[in-house]
């Protein structure tokens, strides 16, 4: 069985540490925050400018000047702050923030990603996508491994506009997760009852396996 | 000294055809709204905005990409915005798409009196052409340069009438950035008191970088993506 988007995001969370500063992506990564593990204190970092951000707010306690980076209404938990655009890819740049997770359209054996545009398709923008990436110390990527197509999502090469190069540490997809090393993906664990040919076999960059795969525990 | 304006129209007065603007806000969250309805209204035309998004497309800047006002945007993220999409497709409409942390710093550029920074957001992607790259340290950067605006506009939460602003929560995003940044800088503020009212601690941008100010009204503050829980 493959593994659902909530199920992705839950296998992530066990990447986090007690007090790591983190970023979450729109989508399958903002579900993350759902999975922090009790007790442990982690920080994430909305980049419009707050650290601390907190749950969606309660119907009717939506405050307009209160959001996210994907413009969702939230709330702040105890010992937030706010700061301005500026200075919060300041802090990015300089490495502050532990780990990133971002979704990918595609991603390379060497860590290269695409995720910003479709040349004639979609011209949304990058956002600060680019900025995140260029300088995260651990970048996750959470994706679907194949696209609505079934073609893979880990290939050789991307074909897509990048952005960024070299970066993506980790993929944990809805069959696997990997790590991106300089010989290629390595395969650490798979999704319940998805064999490793199968994973092989809708990854077109070049996949490392060696030994026992255990499957995900989800 | 006098920075306080009657209100938006008098403020944008000498804004004419061709003006290379900064809007502040992160999506529809603070916001010019006062300065925007007045710049729809004096159907300025032309423009070169520079906003990390482009509104949607009945608020915010998509009012003024309704009525054609744009001739360029410059932004990070244009994506909630069919208006824009479809003048972008047809060529009416230029758009310059760059990274939101490099947008946000070529602002600070300008605001610090630098020419330029080194950013690596961008390295090794079509963000890189014709640029200057410099290798620091094993890792290439990207020589950006500091924005040449004619105008700012931004929003705050409250005002001095010595141009002192301070912004409320994520509200605050690229205005005191912008505000910074203009060779001449409008603020309209939701709140403005007499000089010397606000804790001098505590105010996000010094009035110095304000030329004209204005207590702006009928804020609507629209939401872009209304997300709640259900108590309980």
């Amino acid at each position: 069985m493959a593994l659902t988007k909530e199920q992705i995001a839950q296998r992530i969370a066990k990447e986090l540490k007690d007090g790591y500063y983190v970023n979450l992506g729109i989508g399958i990564p903002t579900l993350v925050a759902n999975y922090i593990p009790a007790g442990m204190n982690v920080v994430l970092q909305s980049e419009n400018g707050l650290l601390g951000m907190g749950p969606f707010p309660f119907e009717g306690e939506e405050d307009p000047d209160l959001i996210n980076a994907g413009k969702q209404t939230i709330t702040t938990v105890p010992g937030s702050v706010f700061f301005d655009s500026a200075m919060s890819f300041g802090m990015i740049r300089a490495g502050k923030v532990d780990l990133t997770v971002l979704g990918a359209m595609e991603v390379s054996e060497n860590g290269d990603i695409a995720n910003w545009k479709i040349p004639g398709k979609m011209v949304k923008g990058m956002g600060g996508a680019m900025d995140l990436v260029a300088s995260a110390k651990n970048i996750i990527v959470a994706m679907m491994h194949t696209n609505p197509k079934g073609e893979s999502k880990l290939l050789p090469a991307c074909t897509l506009p990048l952005t960024g190069v070299r970066c993506v540490r980790k993929i944990v997809s809805d069959l696997a997760v990997l790590d991106v090393t300089p010989d290629g993906f390595k395969l650490l664990e798979r999704a319940p009852g998805v064999s490793v040919e199968e994973i092989q076999s809708k990854t077109s960059g070049r996949l490392i396996v060696k030994g026992d795969i255990s499957e995900i525990e989800v | 000294m006098n920075k306080v304006v009657s209100g938006a129209e008098e403020a944008i007065s000498d804004i004419t055809d061709g003006a290379v603007l900064m809007l502040g806000g992160f999506g529809l969250c603070g916001i010019p709204e006062n300065c925007i309805a007045a710049l729809v209204k004096k159907k300025v035309t032309n423009l070169t905005c520079i906003s990390n998004n482009a509104g949607v497309d009945d608020f915010g800047i998509g009012l003024m990409l309704k009525g054609k006002q744009v001739r360029k945007m410059i932004s990070s993220y244009v994506g909630e915005n069919a208006e824009f999409e479809r003048q972008l497709l047809s060529g009416e409409l230029q758009v310059e798409l760059i990274p939101q942390g490099t947008l946000a710093t070529r602002c600070l550029a300008a605001g610090y009196g630098m020419p330029a920074v080194f950013t690596p957001a961008g390295a090794g992607t079509e963000v890189a052409e014709g640029k200057e790259i410099r290798n620091f340290n094993g890792k290439d950067y990207l020589l950006e340069m500091a924005f040449d605006a004619d105008f700012a506009i931004v929003k705050a939460w409250k005002g001095d009438t010595d141009g002192n602003l301070v912004y409320k929560e994520t509200a605050r995003n690229f205005n005191p950035l912008m505000a910074m940044a203009g060779k001449i800088t409008i603020a309209e503020v939701e709140e403005l008191v007499p000089a010397g009212q606000l804790d001098p601690d505590a105010i996000h941008t010094p009035g110095i970088y304000v030329h004209r100010i204005f207590q702006g009204n009928h804020y609507e503050k629209r939401i872009e993506q209304r997300t709640v829980r259900k108590k309980n």
